[in-house]
């Protein structure tokens, strides 16, 4: 007995790629067709024996080894340890972050000290200007008591300045100043022939001022700077080296 | 910043061969296995499977993730072959019956005992296949062996579902005879 409409379906069925409902009928009928149930018996150990005898060759270590080789070959670093797949060693990637991170600070102290050294070649130059002026100051007194007030409202922060009696130093009288864009105060001191500029600033407009004292030499003029309750103060003269640290003494220990 | 962009290249390329690798290499025996049967050589196979692996890892990035790695893979493995001084012979020898998709063959009862296979019989049915065509080989190796859905031998043999069944069910025909004749043999 032949059933045509069930044979063509035993291959489907035991490759288990018919449908359910199909399937459910097929089995009904194969408890039904001693046939068709004996024909997807050979079937069945046909599949077994296929998939028994499909397994016949193997390859050999060193092929497969070659293989292996041949595809980290292509990795872009030969250096490549197997058993981290997909990243790059841990030494690789530290180096590169210090190598990154010292270039970064590199360039941030470069940046940093070319700013200041521009602020600082600003005072100076405001410093000669002052010099050169015939009104060299917009307040005239030697009394700090009159200076002091005088900047009050024009400035946005207040300062003290050092009681002078017994020192060689003179004062002049002050003036507005700016530096990068921000109000300041310029004092002018006198020491005998010398005349010497104290700048004070707000600290937080000058970022590219550095936190320590400086001391230095800019266009032939000693100059000193430094940081004090929220101000930044710059000394700039002609005088001695001694003569300015004097002046910064007494400037730092008014407050 | 030219090393910033060399380190993120650097760190792709290395993702997509780790990629390849965890794909890849656990085929590595089968597909080996599959070459053989195909090629019926061991040099050829390993030719074979060399190729294979550097045409899948050069075009691995047109590969798309999620789809069936292994179809694609056996795919290239087959083309390959075919492609091949070998391949191009078997495929001058292709059985005409072979070139019909007809599905609906005409039904032959043949289960006598005698054709019923038994597992041992492993060395029997392992000559029985080296007799079929290549084409009845590989669709039975890729069903029985490696048990690909019919979806999965339709995308690596690049044939209709339709041509897959009645391959399938050619194949499975060649192969009772052929071990019929090495019984009587």
């Amino acid at each position: 007995m032949v059933c045509d409409g069930w044979t063509e379906k035993l291959d489907a069925y035991f490759d288990g790629e018919l449908p359910a409902c199909e399937a459910r009928a097929l089995q009904q009928h194969l408890r039904e067709c001693a046939t068709c149930a004996a024909d997807g018996l050979a079937k069945v150990q046909q599949k077994l024996a296929l998939k028994a005898s499909g397994q016949r060759f193997v390859p050999d270590p060193a092929f497969r080894a070659r293989i292996e080789r041949s595809i980290a070959a292509r990795r872009p670093s030969a250096t490549f340890a197997s058993g981290r797949r997909g990243w790059l060693p841990v030494f690789e990637i530290a180096t590169v972050a210090a190598v990154l991170l010292i270039g970064a600070a590199l360039f941030l102290t470069l940046h940093r000290g070319r700013g200041e050294q521009r602020l600082i070649s600003e005072l100076v130059d405001q410093h000669v200007a002052t010099l050169a002026s015939a009104n060299p100051v917009d307040v005239i007194s030697t009394d700090r008591h009159t200076v002091k007030p005088w900047f009050a409202g024009k400035i946005p922060f207040t300062f003290n300045l050092p009681e002078l009696q017994g020192s060689p130093f003179v004062l002049v009288g002050g003036r507005i100043s700016y530096l990068s864009q921000s109000p300041g105060a310029e004092l002018i001191f006198r020491l005998r022939q010398h005349q010497i500029s104290v700048f004070i600033f707000q600290d937080k407009e000058l970022t590219d001022v550095r936190e320590n004292e400086t001391v230095r030499t800019a266009l032939s003029f000693e100059v000193r700077n430094w940081r004090h309750n929220g101000l930044c103060y710059f000394v700039v003269g002609d005088a001695s080296p001694q003569d300015l640290d004097k002046l910064s003494e007494l400037l730092k220990a008014a407050g | 910043m030219g090393r910033w962009f060399t380190l993120v290249c650097v760190s792709e390329e290395h993702s997509l061969s780790g990629s390849f690798e965890e794909l890849a290499l656990p085929l590595f025996d089968r597909l080996y296995n599959f070459a053989h049967w195909l090629t019926q050589d061991r040099e050829e196979a390993e030719d074979l499977v060399q190729e294979t692996y550097a045409k899948a890892l050069k075009g691995f990035r047109s590969f798309q993730p999620g789809t069936n790695f292994r179809a694609w893979i056996y795919q290239i493995l087959r083309n390959t072959f075919l492609t091949s001084r070998t391949g191009l012979k078997s495929s001058a020898t292709v059985p005409l019956e072979l070139e019909s998709d007809e599905q609906n063959l005409p039904a032959v009862n043949d289960t006598p005992e005698s054709i019923l296979l038994q597992r041992s019989d492993r060395q029997l049915v392992q000559e029985a296949l080296d007799r079929l065509p290549v084409p009845y080989r590989e669709v039975l190796l890729l069903c029985e062996f490696e048990e690909m859905s019919y979806q999965e031998i339709s995308a690596t043999l690049a044939v209709p579902m339709g041509t897959v069944m009645s391959r399938l069910s050619r194949a499975r025909r060649a192969l009772r005879e052929a071990v019929q004749e090495l019984q009587e043999g």
